[in-house]
């Protein structure tokens, strides 16, 4: 149904960042560079016609001064939606986002993390689909055709926060012959309550995760090449609202050529609102993570405790904190994050976030190449 | 025996009856406080239904103590239920950052609303907690609680008076949240006109019972011949010296929308 409200017509909005990441101690490998600044652009133009369908357009830019890698260009989002009454179809490249949990993504699966990005997962590499949503009493059935598979994002030799021995992007492995032109399908159901939101998906196509191929590149130098598994995969993702309590639980089952596995996490948030008197709203997160693969697992989390605050200062230049706090209950290696933001101006903001790991041992796979790179990073959003 | 005993109590009965009436001249019934601040309510409520569906736009002007302005545009979208509360639809449009960020309400008559919160940069939906009903929409001095659609099971109520209030005939009636354990608020006073139960004024008492915000309202405008709107409402927080206005623009009623709307991939759409 279309909106009698004017629709929006040749839209140009987005954002320029510039930031700076500071690291504590010396990098662990000589090719690494300690610090690095960097500058980025996310225009987006929109574009609305009367009926309601649309058109829009994200292009991301990415200058950093240290790592080559991390200098990179994607479209996020260039697409059409079609809007039909009440069905809506999405063709072109596309963002979706699934999941409830605070600190781990982990049923999210249509798009690839730009993991150069960021530490937490969740900026995404748009990916090209054909996405029809049909809405109805019972429910939302999403279908999904994903025509070309996107490589996940790695630090390069110069970047820190990487694997001792780099991943050589350029030459991937794939189990479908086919490569990153396997045709991938998804398709998804959910559900609002007044108690809660559900979702059911299936996922069948080639796995966004990589596993890791020692090899020699050309210049035999030894590197790790990332694989990319076929595999068939369920997921289920629910939130529980009662009073100031939100219960979240993330699962998923896996099959692929290897193995078959189970990995969830899940959790509550509590909030206090209107602490001491004051307007702030201070949540409590306790989250846990368990992945059946143990140390083999491609995620960092396989048996972890997750906890966190978060601040909400409901002033009015928005101020917010998070600040979290992860124990693997396995290996007892710690990570601490914290990230904190605020409006300077109307069209400015600034963002601070903060990492540091400890109790690192060497046989913590995922943190030991990292131990010694907890950094800050500040960053200036201008919006225009 | 039995007989005299019935006629004996019918008699007393009679005198009873009397003097009830006679207690009560020129009244068929008892009517409390309580009943006649419902019975206001009631008839106010009855006089916005049927409105079906509207769509406005916002300005909102954050003011602190100072004097230093800062300001939110928001759309705004609501969608009458029958025989529960409304749903809506608020969409951010400026500050920039928070652009194309929504917020969708479910109100219920009894028990917690429903509420999503949409995060463009992340693509997310996130279900959130309502019983944050005292805390501060988007830095405002409007609490959750003052911008959610006022049902009337939400709260109890009481007629104080009748007073002339900036010329106009006025009730004067208290209400008191239902859900005492997530309001900010022990009471709150309206002043309604007689005419057509319009709210003007509302004063707010915190839950100590101080006096914590008073909410003015002007330029009630009528639409569609039946339904009443006001152009601006303005709050003032008397503990912190800070104040909003909020002003509406281009209200429409009867656009057609409908519950698909006002769903999660509605709220996904938005821009």
């Amino acid at each position: 149904m279309p909106w009698a409200t004017p629709a929006q017509a040749h839209e140009l909005n987005g954002h320029v960042s510039v930031e700076a990441r500071l690291f504590a101690n010396a990098p662990l490998y000589p090719e690494q560079e300690r610090n690095n600044g960097s500058i980025a652009l996310a225009p987006e133009y929109y574009h609305e016609w009367t009926n309601g369908s649309s058109f829009i357009f994200v292009p991301f830019l990415r200058l950093d001064s240290a790592d080559s890698a991390r200098t990179h260009f994607d479209m996020r989002e260039l697409n059409f939606l079609l809007l039909g009454n009440p069905w809506e179809l999405r063709i072109g490249i596309a963002k979706v986002f699934w999941g409830v949990t605070e600190f781990v993504h982990l049923i999210d699966i249509i798009n690839q993390t730009d993991l150069v990005e960021d530490l937490r997962g969740e900026d995404k590499l748009g990916q090209p689909m054909v996405h029809l949503s049909v809405p109805s009493s019972w429910g939302v059935l999403d279908f999904f055709v994903l025509p070309y598979f996107r490589e996940r994002t790695f630090p390069g030799q110069e970047g820190r926060l990487r694997t001792p021995i780099t991943i050589d992007t350029d030459n991937p492995v794939y189990e479908s012959s086919a490569e990153e032109k396997h045709v991938d399908f998804g398709f998804r159901y959910s559900q609002v309550f007044d108690f809660g939101d559900i979702g059911l998906y299936y996922f069948k196509g080639t796995g966004r995760d990589p596993l890791f191929i020692p090899s020699v590149n050309s210049g035999g130098q030894p590197v790790l090449l990332p694989f990319y598994q076929l595999i068939d995969q369920a997921g289920l993702d629910l939130q529980l609202v009662a009073g100031n309590w939100l219960w979240k639980l993330e699962a998923l089952s896996q099959d692929n050529e290897a193995e078959n596995f189970y990995a969830a996490t899940g959790g509550f948030e509590y909030t206090f609102v209107g602490v001491g008197d004051s307007s702030m709203d201070l949540g409590l997160i306790a989250e846990f993570a368990y992945d059946d693969r143990d140390d083999e697992a491609a995620t960092s989390f396989e048996n972890d405790l997750l906890l966190g605050l978060r601040l909400g200062v409901n002033d009015s230049a928005g101020t917010e904190l998070l600040a979290g706090l992860s124990y693997d209950l396995d290996s007892r290696g710690n990570v601490l994050r914290f990230e904190a933001s605020r409006r300077i101006t109307d069209t400015l903001k600034i963002f601070l976030e903060g990492w540091a790991f400890f109790n690192v041992e060497p046989d913590d796979t995922s943190l030991y190449s990292i131990r010694d790179d907890g950094f800050i990073r500040l960053q200036f959003f201008y919006y225009f | 025996m039995k007989k005299k005993f019935l006629r004996y109590h019918s008699i007393e009965l009679v005198i009873f009856l009397l003097m009830l009436l006679l207690l009560q001249p020129g009244q068929g019934q008892a009517e409390t406080a309580e009943d006649k601040g419902l019975a206001l309510a009631i008839e106010a409520d009855r006089r916005d239904s049927g409105y079906g569906d509207s769509t406005a736009g916002m300005l909102m002007i954050l003011r602190n103590k100072h004097g230093q302005e800062s300001r939110r545009e928001m759309r705004y979208r609501t969608l009458e239920v029958e025989n529960d509360g409304d749903m809506s639809l608020t969409i951010f449009d400026s500050p920039k950052d928070v652009k194309g960020t929504a917020f969708l309400n479910y109100t219920h008559k009894v028990g917690d609303d429903d509420q999503w919160l949409y995060l463009p940069a992340l693509k997310r939906v996130k279900r959130i907690s309502s019983s944050n009903k005292s805390g501060s929409f988007m830095g405002s001095e409007f609490a959750y609680e003052d911008i959610a659609n006022q049902e009337v099971e939400k709260y109890t109520y009481k007629w104080l008076r009748d007073e002339i209030y900036e010329n106009r005939d006025c009730f004067v009636t208290e209400r008191y949240p239902v859900d005492k354990k997530n309001s900010g608020y022990s009471r709150q006073v309206a002043w309604l006109d007689r005419n057509e139960y319009r709210i003007w004024k509302v004063e707010y008492y915190d839950r100590k019972n101080a006096h914590l915000k008073t909410l003015t309202i002007s330029g009630h405008q009528q639409y569609n011949e039946s339904f009443w709107r006001p152009e601006k409402m303005f709050m003032v927080n008397h503990q912190t010296g800070k104040s909003t206005e909020l002003q509406f623009s281009n209200y429409r009623f009867k656009v057609g929308l409908s519950p698909d709307d006002f769903n999660k991939n509605s709220l996904k759409r938005v821009k």
